[in-house]
């Protein structure tokens, strides 16, 4: 099987656990307005990837990855989750650590062919970060261009699945810093049994230039990068709710 | 035992000179993390600020602030030189006055000059005439033997920054035997040493007693330049302020006799916590104390200055001594090498804030303890200012009381020294290659007149043997000239007080060095991997490539050119070892052009990767600028398949990250959520 992958970074140090080989998948349905890797939408372009080379690589590597392992972001990897499940099953066949950075935009619990897929794959996952893009439905479609229903229901679905789960979250001005959707955001993660980390990041603007370079026009031009005592904040109060449903769960048990 | 080891665990070292005995059989590990640590004292930031002022009036006066023109510089030519006497606890200048830049001119006298004149100075004409009519200099005697084919090759920058016409540094003098025995227990041995020769009179044993009677006029010079401060270093040092004193002021010795290419400090620090540790448990010294003598200590290394030219600053961009201190590293028993002075002195980084010197430079091990480990981690993100070094990787050859001269030169500290032997200009070689010995930049035929390639397409079988020859040929001009550069300075320009601090018999690595390994990688494999159309200019010689397709890059564990790296680097070195080298050294080579690189890159031509003329070199063993394309893991990948064997001198690899890209910030990350849930 081909696998269509924007890059590689041998170097990942902040895309999972421990140091990292992060691939960068091609191909996403979603048009996150803050998105920083837009060159990997499409689907087309990109190298063409056996998972035995991409393997092959990562072993000539091992000695970095002691603490770490392989993650496949994106682009949104379960655009080819076939390929995808391909490399975790062999990875994991090699003991290797395998993290999925993924939106969850495809999935639908209603299709059976579908399930089936994610089951086999969730086997050969060790940990999931799931981007919740934002908790509210309408302010989630502006934002992606996707309904976010299906993603909180993925969440539920990974939780089930006993996978770990690190939620990320992006921080962005007027957007996502709004303190009544982070306390909600933060009281439905707080509802995961999995949940490990809680991976805000601060929104950057390093992405513009490719916009830039790829002619397509910024949606958040001007929008400033988000500071630190913001990030700590949303932090903060996404925690806070988290801690409230944690509550409420340990009453009604 | 003596009075000034008591305490002191006994063991060979008291009878024989044998440092690394005194620490194994003394030293304390540390496990710890950096909590124990002090600030720096009101003297130390009054003091500071007072170097800190000096340096602004050097830059404003245009580098240099003060230079002597009359005195040639020795250990007891200057008279005492202090900042400010009452604070200081630890002293010593080059000269009587901080700042002021001492004369060297053994090493040449044409540099010693143009390095006044330069600055705005003029060398004494007693001191010209002197040295024109009485007493030869290195640099003289180098021309005096030089030929046409070398000469040509020099001014042709195939081979460049040879240390012909200034001092070639890279000796490490084990400074610590100061503080440990005091000069008159050296100068005994060193009659012994001298005795122990015989009497069969061959060169060699002539040349060994005469160096040695020189070593020991060193030492009594020392001992004299240390009395002059107030302090008697005949005796050992009796506690720790003594005992970097005494320490600081054999490396002064050194920097005063020597303008040298790089000056290092050797492995001082463990040393220096055994005399620390028994202080602090007789309550002696406080921590704040001991801290104070470290930061008084590393002062005074960055207020080494040496009097250059600036084709010199250019060539090594800046003004560098590469006062390089060793730092941590692993024992040969498992014991960490780690003490709390080591952490005093990457603490100096804070207490003074971030210099390039010292060159800090941490010996690194798998197996440091973790909060070394994390500290090291923490100062480098703050200063910007470690180096790091594969401690793993050396001991297995230098065992565990090594040290670095400038950046990667690796030696047993003592024991072991290096003939610096600057750089081959690989790239440039590969041009002359194509181009029948022919320089591209000058038209001139410097190598050999060989047949160059022909037809419309560079063929690799057909460059690479032709690049087989060219090298060879540059090979032995190349050793040719480091045998007569290395013979007229241990002749005219000899290290007395650095080799007094040696053993007798010293292994001696003949280094030479090779520079732009990725550009030649690359080359090789556009050549190899894509097509590349040579340009011709009306004289029919190569200046510029055409490639037609993409080629496999340097830089990203890709095996099929990080072969060719490897390849060039093991059949270069291989050329080298074929030859006769002076003193029967050892022959190595580096790759670690960390700053010479923009230098050569400005005196090569066009390169078959698609490099333009005068575009920089990548530095040392660096993939060529924006050619690694799979992030630093590959990279370094890349790097680390360069045989340390067949480049023993060191293999440098130059990397900056943003700290944002090392990993999560604490303060907004919740790596482990259950922690904060529970809050």
């Amino acid at each position: 099987m081909i696998g269509h992958i924007h890059s590689i970074e041998t170097c990942g140090t902040v895309d999972g656990p421990g140091m990292r080989f992060v691939i960068f998948f091609k191909g996403c349905p979603m048009r996150c307005a803050y998105c920083h890797n837009p060159d990997t939408w499409d689907m087309r372009g990109g190298e063409e990837h056996t998972v035995e080379d991409l393997l092959a690589q990562y072993e000539s590597l091992h000695h970095f990855y002691k603490n770490g392992g392989i993650t496949a972001t994106g682009g949104e990897p379960l655009m080819q989750i076939d390929f995808l499940t391909e490399l975790f099953e062999k990875a994991k066949e090699k003991g290797i650590h395998t993290c999925l950075d993924t939106s969850g935009v495809i999935f639908h619990r209603d299709n059976p062919e579908l399930l089936a897929k994610f089951n086999r794959l969730m086997n050969a996952t060790d940990l999931v970060m799931l981007d919740i893009k934002h908790i509210n439905p309408d302010e989630h479609e502006k934002l992606c261009k996707q309904p976010n229903d299906n993603i909180l229901d993925f969440a539920k679905y990974i939780d089930e699945q006993g996978v770990p789960i690190w939620i990320r979250h992006v921080i962005v001005k007027d957007i996502t810093l709004i303190d009544h959707y982070l306390d909600e955001l933060g009281y439905f993660i707080g509802g995961l049994k999995n949940l490990k980390a809680l991976d805000v990041l601060p929104y950057h603007n390093m992405g513009e230039v490719k916009y830039e370079n790829l002619g397509i026009e910024y949606p958040l031009k001007g929008m400033e990068p988000l500071n630190k005592e913001d990030a700590i904040h949303a932090r903060e109060v996404i925690l806070d709710g988290a801690r409230r449903r944690r509550k409420e769960d340990a009453a009604n048990a | 035992m003596r009075s000034e080891w008591n305490g002191f665990k006994g063991g060979n070292w008291e009878k024989f000179v044998d440092v690394r005995n005194f620490i194994q059989k003394n030293y304390t590990p540390y496990e710890g993390d950096d909590s124990f640590l002090a600030g720096p004292t009101q003297n130390t930031t009054d003091l500071w600020a007072q170097v800190m002022e000096l340096t602004k009036k050097e830059r404003e006066a245009g580098g240099v602030l003060d230079m002597d023109t009359k005195i040639v510089s020795s250990l007891t030519s200057h008279g005492p030189g202090y900042l400010d006497k009452d604070k200081e606890t630890i002293v010593g200048f080059q000269t009587d006055k901080p700042f002021k830049r001492g004369m060297n001119v053994y090493g040449g006298l044409r540099m010693a000059m143009k390095a006044c004149e330069d600055n705005g100075y003029t060398v004494d004409e007693e001191v010209v005439d002197f040295f024109a009519k009485h007493r030869k200099t290195h640099n003289e005697g180098v021309f005096d033997v030089y030929d046409e084919e070398i000469r040509v090759c020099r001014s042709n920058h195939i081979i460049t920054g040879l240390p012909d016409a200034y001092g070639r540094g890279r000796i490490i003098g084990d400074y610590r035997r100061v503080a440990l025995y005091g000069t008159d227990f050296l100068i005994k041995d060193k009659l012994q040493q001298k005795e122990s020769f015989g009497n069969v009179y061959t060169d060699d044993v002539i040349r060994g007693k005469e160096e040695i009677s020189e070593q020991i006029k060193a030492l009594k010079e020392l001992t004299k330049m240390a009395a002059a401060y107030g302090f008697d270093i005949s005796q050992p040092a009796s506690d720790v302020k003594e005992a970097i004193q005494w320490t600081y002021f054999a490396y002064l010795g050194a920097v005063k006799e020597q303008n040298g290419a790089a000056m290092s400090l050797g492995r001082t620090s463990t040393f220096l916590d055994v005399y620390a540790q028994r202080d602090l448990a007789a309550g002696k010294y406080t921590e704040e104390q001991i801290q104070e003598f470290i930061d008084h200590f590393v002062m005074k290394l960055r207020c080494v200055k040496f009097a250059r030219t600036p084709e010199y600053n250019q060539i090594f961009a800046g003004d560098p001594v590469w006062i390089t201190e060793s730092l941590g590293g692993m024992g040969t028993d498992g014991r960490t090498l780690v003490s709390k002075m080591t952490f005093r002195f990457l603490n100096t980084l804070n207490n003074l804030g971030t210099a390039p010197e010292p060159n800090m430079t941490v010996l690194w091990s798998t197996r440091l303890p973790e909060g070394f480990k994390k500290f090291c981690a923490k100062m480098s993100i703050k200063s910007s200012s470690i180096q790091y070094e594969n401690d793993d990787l050396m001991r297995n050859d230098h065992g565990d009381d090594y040290g670095i001269a400038c950046c990667v030169s690796s030696m047993v500290i003592g024991k072991e020294m290096q003939f610096f032997g600057a750089r081959a200009n690989l790239a440039k070689c590969l041009l002359y290659a194509i181009n029948g010995g022919v320089d591209e930049v000058s038209g001139v035929q410097v190598g050999p007149k060989y047949r160059p390639v022909e037809g419309e397409y560079l063929d690799f079988d057909d460059v690479w043997a032709k690049y087989v020859d060219m090298m060879d040929w540059l090979a032995r001009v190349y050793v040719s000239s480091l045998n007569i550069i290395h013979y007229m300075h241990d002749k005219y320009a000899y290290e007395r007080i650095q080799m007094a601090l040696h053993d007798r018999d010293v292994k001696r690595y003949f280094a030479t060095g090779i520079a732009g390994l990725s550009v030649v990688a690359d080359s090789l494999s556009a050549i190899k991997y894509a097509k590349v159309k040579p340009v011709r200019n009306e004289a029919g010689i190569v200046v510029s490539y055409e490639v037609e397709g993409d080629f496999p890059k340097y830089g990203n564990n890709d095996d099929r050119v990080d072969e060719l790296a490897t390849n060039l680097v093991t059949t270069f070195m291989n050329m080298i070892r074929t030859h006769h080298v002076y003193r029967n050294g050892l022959p190595t080579t580096s790759i670690l052009t960390i700053t010479s690189n923009v230098t050569y890159g400005k005196a090569t031509g066009d390169t078959p990767c698609g490099r333009k003329k005068g575009e920089p070199f990548a530095p040392g063993a660096n993939p060529l600028h924006k050619r690694d394309t799979h992030g630093a893991v590959a990279s370094l990948a890349s790097v680390a398949k360069i045989p340390f064997k067949d480049a023993q001198d060191g293999i440098s690899n130059t990397f900056t990250i943003i700290p944002g890209a090392l990993g999560k910030e604490d303060q907004v990350f919740a790596g482990d959520i259950e922690i904060d849930l529970n809050k």
